[in-house]
Formats: structure tokens, C-alpha cells, sequence
């Protein structure tokens, strides 16, 4: 028994017994006529009986689809010949996903041992058993809860109350989903990141300074962990980070105050959407132009001057995220700007300044703070940034301040570890998270300094 | 006494300020006129960028929607496609079109006799030319024997010299069409029978290794089939999430951390999203890899904090006498919220809904991370197939060496941003017409 028709199945029972309670509810008290004498409306009936009948049923079926595929598949892994129970996590690991493809359907890869292929056999057998077992069971409590529900209609059941109860506790729990979404980022990062430390001490992680985790692979390198020298890395990060803000931050401030002091109406209406629209194009698109424009016209300029400009240079990569990060610090110094009260402008001008004095002097003081969380906001957007470095930036680490040179980043590197087949096993793999990790509590930092500044800003002058 | 300093002891405080700000305001307004200059030019950089960027990306896929065909005389032979003469549709599939194909091109050009040449010759068309003609033999075998004028895809070669993006002009030896094609390519336009036709397989194929034969249908049922999976989950989640946040919190510690929690998960990197994903969906639940269900899961993850601060501004915008007068009719907060809150704040909530779908569409680095990434030629029809998604597929293309990749990749960038010039363009069709300023 499949465990989709089951659950069609329940919720076309579910459907039912919220007529069934429905007509119930109305009968108790004799018909539609004397329904005031229910204490909710007669719907309300319906729908506590329809969830009576499909929440508990769907429950179990979910946990006995995750308790049961675990159990079967340790059953079956038992039946295999003796060194399985002495084989290593990853070669248990791999005999499981051998014996999981064959019991799919998946084509053989290569020679597979009798007792494998028996176990696949097994397990398609004990699956099916599991599959029609759990399907009578879920149907049968879908049809007790439905009919316990049923019977205890009566006028003072508080009908209504149950089903915003339920209600209520469904929104409750999808608001921690965020939670739950932040605590799993840090437990599973955490977690891999914490299998590297054990390979790759924290120290030579966080300040060696040669990182080439390819070496590391080879049967004669685990364990060479002057290998995994993260600094390349975040100097890197940090200075196709800075050459974005450089490029980001004069244009995207001036052309605010521009826009939002200077220019009018018209040229604003124009203007401003078009610069948004920057904000809305795919950071991939942007990585293609860096590597399709930008890089060659850079290394064009250099040959005519005589300097040498790496293919893949971090100027090329830090001046298109810079272009990205434009609109996003425009948009917020905008709004930092406009939360300026006039009497502030008004006095200034008072005092006979001139616009740009008024500006300079009175109004972007008072707005730095705000001013400055944006930056930061958009300094851990930059170093979070993906595409654009994987496209346009380098794969080797050096550590180097010269942005016309090639350098690799936090993200590259977490990309280029991961794509592909990856054991988890390995060195190389785990140090992706760490890296990750890294980046995670980086921008976690800014974006929680940040956020409170901009907060306490605009709180200031409300 | 020196007169030639106006610094007099006669003159007075007033006079002395007046003295000062007349001699600097020449200066000051030249300051005046230079900040302002600073404006001017920052504006127009951004829009300079957005130009550059758009016409860049236009004027090198524009072309992608064309596409070179050659039409040739072709003759099915029965020699070729059913030596032994048995005319079922298995047996015609058998067939050796590639040899029809071959003899097609060796009749037009009839003085080609070297094998060298030969196989330059048969290099102008695609590798797919015998499967088009299988097919239409599979479908029609009363056409063996018969002659007739077949559109035959031309190579990514071919098709790169008739758009002029490989010139003759250019020495030999550096380019990848010889002077021999060259002269073959020019008889043949001078034919009329090397055509450019509407490039209908872009939006028909699945992913090739053949430029001229790869589409991005595959790249866009995935997307879909992704976005789908991201709907379905975030919107009600989201849209729950904003609701009991909103309308029933009390504000307290727990709250304000789901609130801290909320903000900063909207600034989380989306990389680290993919990491997550790998870790508790592909390694913890077994979720199969490069699936579009769990490209949609990590997608849902990263756009909830978007809805859900979208819906809460969406909520909050509702006057609070809509929510008294609900009480005051004898309404429960659960009936208050849905049969009057929620469908009043439902415009706020789908714009910003979409803008966040807008936003996963042509997201790519999380599902790097989670194997989207692979060359899968296949369009995928369930939601646990192997699948890529449309940007993804723009970095893979971008990333192959073949010079006719670059115009698919920026044809593949166009019709990405159409589709998310389309969304926006919903949202800020939902966002004036319905939503209602109170």
C-alpha cells in the first residue's frame, strides 16, 4: 500500500466526517431551526470532527514511515555477512546506499555480492509489509478518532474553542520555525565543523596561512593540516569586500542624497526605480558580466598600461559586487536620510548654510549612525556574497593585497569543496563547514550590531 | 597704522561677519556646486551600470533566438534505412540515417572527394540530423525512396558564422571554421538554403553538450517544480507565522527572540541556507540529492523571513477599529483574524510573497550546494528527479569553454529576467490595484 493513496484516503474520510459531524450537530438539537442552542456553529462540529479524524491518523503515519524505514534497514543490514559489523562508518555507509539503490530499482554498479543484492530483496519485502501495516493502522485510528469525535457531539461541547485551540497551536509552531531554522544552521554546521576540529586544530585553522585542502586528499596527506591555513581566505574575503564598499558606498550615498535632497520630482520618479533595478537582477547574472565584460576589459586597461592584470583579479569581482551592493546601500540611506526631521534642515538653513553645508554638516551627522548600520549590512552581504566571486574570482589561495592578482574567498571555497561528490568523511569536505561556520558568525555579528543601530536610529527621532 | 588691512579697529562685529561670509561665498557655492556635481555623477554611474549591463546581456542573446538551419535534398534510401526491408517502426529506428544525412551533403557538394574534407562537410551540420530524420521516417515510411527538402540543424560553428560573431577576416589559423567551410557556408547562404529560423528547440531541449542542441526547458521545469515546492510551504508558514506574531503574541522575551531570530535569518548568507540543506535534509533525512523537492525546501528556509516580515507589515497596516469592530460583533480572535484581518491584509501579503519568489527563482548558490548542479539532459517530471534550475544552468553554460555557450547563456539570462520583470510586475499590479490606504 503506497503511503500517498493512504494518506488520500484519510483525508477523503477527513472530508466525510466533517459532513457526518456537521449533520450530527444539527440533529442533536433537532434542526437548522434550533441551532442557537449549540454553543458554536454547526461547521465548527464538522471541523473537530474532520480534524479527529485526520491529525492523529497522520502523525503516526508519518512517525511510523521514519521509525520504520530505520528499523527495517537495521534489520537488514544484520543479515549481511560478518564484515559488515566490523566495516568502518563509511564503508557501512556505503554498503547501505548499495543496498537502498538496488532495493529501488537502481541499476547495478558493477559486481554486487549474493548477499547485497538478498538484503535488497529483504528489504523490499519487509518494506511493502511495513508500508500495508502502517496504512491499516493509520486508517484505523482515522476511523476511531473520527467516530470518538462523532459521538461526543452534543450542544455544550465547546466546538469552536477545540478548533482554535488547534488553530492557534499550528501558528505557534510555524513561528518557530525560524527558530528551529536558526538552531539547525548552528547545530549542523557546528557539528561538521566541530569532526574537522578534530582532524585540523581550531589554531592552524583559524591563522595558518597556506590552505590547499586538494593535497590533503592523498593517502600519505590526512592529517597534514598545515594545509588548512584559512587566513588566504579571509584576507581575500576582505579585500574583494573592501573593493566592493569602495565602489558601493560613495555611489550608492551620494546618489541617495542626490535623489532624496537634490533632484527633482521627475528626475527622481525616473531615476530611482531604474537604480532598483540593480537590486532585482540574479547575483549569477552579475558573476557572467564580471566574467564576460569586466575581467577583459580590466586586463585590456592593464596591457595598455603595461601592468599586468590577473584574468581573474579580485578588482574585476569586488567592482561588479560593488555595482550589486549599490542599489541596497542607496535604499537604506535613503530611508536614513528622510527619518531626518526638518526642524534640523530648517535650522541649519536658518543659520544661512548652504544646501551641502546643511547636508554635510547637520543632516549626515545626524543620520551616520543609521548610515553606518547599512554599510554594515551591506559589508556582510559582500562577504556573503556567492555567485559573482565563484565566476569571476580565483581558486588558488594567496595571500596577497594587490586586487589586480587573483584571490579565492570563504564562499568559493565552501563551493568548490562541495560541489561534486562529496564523502563526508574527509577533511576536505568538513572544512567546508568550518568555513561555513566562520562565515555564519561573521555576518551574524554584523548583521546583530547592525540591525540595533539601525533600530536605535530610527527610534531616535520618532 | 596699516590701511590696507581692512581689519580697522572702527569697524564693528556685524560689519566684520558680513566682511567674512561675502568673502567666502564665492567658495562656499563653488563647494555648493561641487557636492551636487558629486550627486550628478554617482546617479548617473548607477545608471550607466544598468545600461551597460542590460545592453550587454541583449546584445549577446538576442541572438540565441535564432538558429541556423541548412535545408538539403534528401534522399531516403532503402539501402540505408532498411537493408532488409522489414518496414516495422523498431526496425525503422535501426535505421542508418546518419549515412542519409551523409550522402545528402556529399550530393550538394559533389567535388568534396578527400576524407579530411568529407568529415569537415559533415561537421557543418549537428550531431542531430539523423535523429530528425528518423523520426519523421518512424512516423511516415512511405517516405523511403522518395526525395524530399529537409531543414537540417546546422553545428554551433555554422550557426556562430552566419550571426558574424567568427569573421573571415581574422587569420586561419586562429579561428575555428577553416577558409574551406567558409567557402561551403557561403554557397549555401547564397542558396537561400542556410537559413536562420526561430531557435524553438531552446525552449523544447533539455540540456546538451552540443551548443545548438541545448535547451533550457529542463532548467525551466525545474525552476518551476522548485518554485512550487517553495510556494506551498512558505506562504502558509509564513503567512501563520506572521499572524500569530502579530495578532496573538504577547510580547515577551520568547517573542522578541523569534523577532531577533526572524531579522537576522533574513540576512543570513543564502550559501549557508545550502550548507543546511546538505547537512539536515541530503545527509540527515536521506532526501535524494539534486532533487527539486529539496531545492524547494532550502528556498522555503530562506524566503520566510522575507514573507513573514512582509505579511507582519501587511497586518499591521490594517486599522485596529477593523479589529474592534470584529469584538465588537461578538467575533472569537481566530474568526477576527481570518474572516476580516487576513483577507483585507491578502494584497500586502501576496506582493510581498511573490517579490520573495521572485527572489528564490533566481537564487543559485544554495542549490549549488545541494548537488543542482549536475549536467542532467533530461526534463525531469516529479519532484524527486535529478533537476537544475534556470540560473543554475546559466552558470553552468557560463561556464563551458565553447564560444556558442556564451550566446545561450545570455539567451538563458534574458528569458530569466523576463520571467522576473513578469513577477515584479504582478506584484506592483496587486500592490496598486488592490491593496487600500486607510
Amino acid at each position: 500500500m503506497q503511503n500517498l493513496s493512504v494518506i488520500i484516503a484519510i483525508l477523503g474520510l477527513s472530508a466525510m466526517s466533517y459532513w457526518l459531524g456537521r449533520r450530527r450537530s444539527i440533529a442533536v438539537v433537532g434542526g437548522l431551526r434550533s441551532a442557537a442552542q449549540l454553543h458554536s456553529l454547526p461547521g465548527y462540529y464538522g471541523v473537530l470532527t474532520g480534524l479527529w479524524c485526520a491529525v492523529p491518523a497522520l502523525l503516526l503515519l508519518a512517525v511510523w514511515h521514519v521509525v520504520g524505514q530505520h528499523h527495517i534497514l537495521d534489520v537488514v543490514m544484520s543479515h549481511l555477512s560478518g564484515d559488515y559489523l566490523t566495516a568502518s562508518a563509511g564503508q557501512r555507509r556505503l554498503l547501505m546506499d548499495e543496498v537502498l539503490r538496488l532495493a529501488h530499482g537502481g541499476a547495478a554498479l558493477g559486481d554486487v555480492r549474493p548477499d547485497v543484492r538478498a538484503a535488497a530483496q529483504e528489504w523490499i519485502r519487509l518494506d511493502a509489509l511495513s508500508r500495508t501495516a502502517g496504512g491499516l493502522v493509520a486508517l484505523s485510528v482515522s476511523l476511531i478518532g473520527a467516530s470518538v469525535a462523532w459521538s461526543r457531539i452534543s450542544p455544550t461541547l465547546r466546538a469552536r474553542n477545540g478548533v482554535e485551540w488547534v488553530v492557534k497551536l499550528a501558528l505557534v509552531l510555524c513561528s518557530l520555525i525560524a527558530i528551529l531554522t536558526t538552531v539547525g544552521i548552528i547545530l549542523s554546521v557546528l557539528y561538521e565543523a566541530l569532526r574537522f576540529f578534530h582532524l585540523v586544530p581550531i589554531f592552524k585553522f583559524l591563522l595558518g596561512t597556506s590552505w590547499s585542502p586538494q593535497l590533503a586528499t592523498r593517502a600519505d596527506q590526512v592529517g597534514s593540516s598545515g594545509a588548512f591555513g584559512a587566513v588566504p581566505l579571509f584576507a581575500g574575503t576582505a579585500l574583494i569586500a573592501l573593493i566592493a564598499m569602495l565602489v558601493a558606498v560613495p555611489i550608492g550615498l551620494l546618489s541617495a542624497i542626490y535623489l532624496s535632497e537634490y533632484a527633482d520630482r521627475r528626475v527622481r520618479t525616473v531615476a530611482k526605480p531604474l537604480l532598483e533595478l540593480l537590486a532585482g537582477i540574479p547575483t549569477v547574472v552579475y558573476g557572467f558580466f564580471a566574467v564576460l565584460t569586466v575581467g577583459p576589459l580590466l586586463r585590456g586597461v592593464g596591457q595598455a598600461l603595461g601592468v599586468a592584470v590577473s584574468a581573474e583579479s579580485a578588482l574585476a569581482a569586488g567592482l561588479v559586487m560593488g555595482i550589486m551592493i549599490v542599489p541596497f546601500v542607496s535604499s537604506l540611506a535613503d530611508d536614513m536620510l528622510t527619518a531626518v526631521p526638518l526642524g534640523l534642515r530648517n535650522g541649519a538653513y536658518a543659520l544661512g548654510a548652504t544646501k551641502s553645508e546643511t547636508i554635510r554638516r547637520v543632516v549626515l551627522p545626524a543620520a551616520l549612525p543609521g548610515i553606518v548600520g547599512g554599510v554594515l549590512l551591506a559589508v556582510s552581504r559582500a562577504i556573503g556574497e556567492t555567485m559573482i566571486v565563484v565566476m569571476a574570482a580565483g581558486l588558488t589561495a594567496k595571500l596577497t593585497a594587490n586586487p589586480l592578482e587573483a584571490v579565492t574567498t570563504v564562499t568559493v571555497q565552501i563551493v568548490s569543496l562541495l560541489v561534486g561528490d562529496s564523502e563526508f568523511d574527509s577533511p576536505k569536505t568538513l572544512s567546508a563547514f568550518a568555513l561555513g561556520l566562520v562565515l555564519f558568525f561573521a555576518t551574524l555579528v554584523l548583521n546583530i550590531i547592525a540591525l540595533r543601530i539601525v533600530r536605535r536610529y530610527s527610534e531616535q527621532y520618532k | 597704522m596699516n590701511n590696507t588691512n581692512n581689519a580697522t579697529p572702527f569697524e564693528t562685529r556685524g560689519q566684520r561677519t558680513q566682511r567674512l561670509v561675502a568673502a567666502s561665498l564665492k567658495r562656499r557655492y563653488r563647494a555648493e556646486l561641487r557636492f551636487r556635481t558629486y550627486g550628478i555623477v554617482a546617479v548617473t554611474l548607477g545608471l550607466l551600470f544598468v545600461v551597460v549591463l542590460f545592453s550587454t546581456i541583449i546584445s549577446k542573446g538576442i541572438g540565441a533566438f535564432k538558429q541556423a538551419y541548412v535545408t538539403l535534398d534528401v534522399t531516403y534510401s532503402a539501402a540505408d534505412i532498411a537493408p532488409d526491408g522489414k518496414l516495422a517502426p523498431a526496425d525503422l529506428a535501426q535505421g542508418d540515417y546518419e549515412a542519409v544525412v551523409k550522402a545528402a551533403l556529399r550530393n550538394r557538394f559533389s567535388d568534396v572527394t578527400e576524407r579530411d574534407e568529407k568529415r569537415k562537410l559533415y561537421g557543418l551540420l549537428s550531431n542531430s540530423a539523423d535523429t530528425i530524420l528518423r523520426d519523421r521516417v518512424v512516423k511516415n515510411p512511405q517516405l523511403i525512396g522518395t526525395t524530399e527538402r529537409v531543414a537540417l540543424l546546422a553545428s554551433d560553428r555554422v550557426d556562430l558564422v552566419v550571426k558574424g560573431r567568427i569573421s573571415q577576416n581574422t587569420p586561419e589559423a586562429d579561428r575555428t571554421v577553416s577558409d574551406l567551410e567558409f567557402g561551403w557556408i557561403q554557397a549555401l547562404l547564397a542558396e537561400h538554403r542556410l537559413k536562420e529560423q526561430f531557435n524553438t528547440g531552446l525552449f523544447t531541449h533539455g540540456d546538451s553538450r552540443e551548443p545548438e542542441q541545448a535547451g533550457i526547458l529542463g532548467a525551466l521545469v525545474g525552476s518551476m517544480l522548485t518554485l512550487l515546492v517553495t510556494v506551498c510551504l512558505s506562504l502558509p508558514i509564513g503567512v501563520a507565522a506572521a499572524v500569530y506574531l502579530e495578532e496573538f503574541a504577547v510580547r515577551n522575551r520568547y517573542t522578541d527572540f523569534i523577532e531577533v531570530n526572524i531579522n537576522n535569518l533574513a540576512a543570513v548568507p543564502s550559501i549557508v541556507f545550502g550548507l543546511l540543506g546538505l547537512a539536515v535534509f541530503i545527509q540527515f533525512f536521506g532526501l535524494p540529492r539534486s532533487a527539486p523537492i529539496v531545492g524547494g525546501l532550502v528556498l522555503t528556509l530562506m524566503t520566510l523571513p522575507t514573507i513573514i516580515i512582509a505579511s507582519r507589515a501587511a497586518l499591521k497596516a490594517v486599522p485596529p477599529a477593523i479589529r474592534q469592530a470584529a469584538f465588537g460583533m461578538g467575533a472569537s480572535p481566530v474568526q477576527m483574524v481570518t474572516h476580516h484581518v487576513l483577507p483585507l491584509a491578502m494584497p500586502g501579503i501576496l506582493t510581498g510573497a511573490i517579490i520573495g519568489m521572485a527572489r528564490a527563482l533566481g537564487e543559485s548558490a544554495p542549490l549549488l550546494m545541494i548537488g543542482m548542479v549536475a549536467f542532467i539532459a533530461d526534463v525531469p517530471r516529479a519532484l524527486s528527479d535529478s533537476a537544475t534550475v534556470l540560473p543554475v544552468q546559466i552558470y553552468l553554460w557560463s561556464s563551458s569553454s565553447e564560444q556558442a555557450f556564451v550566446e545561450r547563456t545570455s539567451g538563458a539570462i534574458i528569458v530569466l529576467l523576463i520571467f522576473l520583470l513578469l513577477m515584479n510586475a504582478l506584484a506592483m499590479i496587486l500592490r496598486n490595484r488592490f491593496e487600500r490606504r486607510w
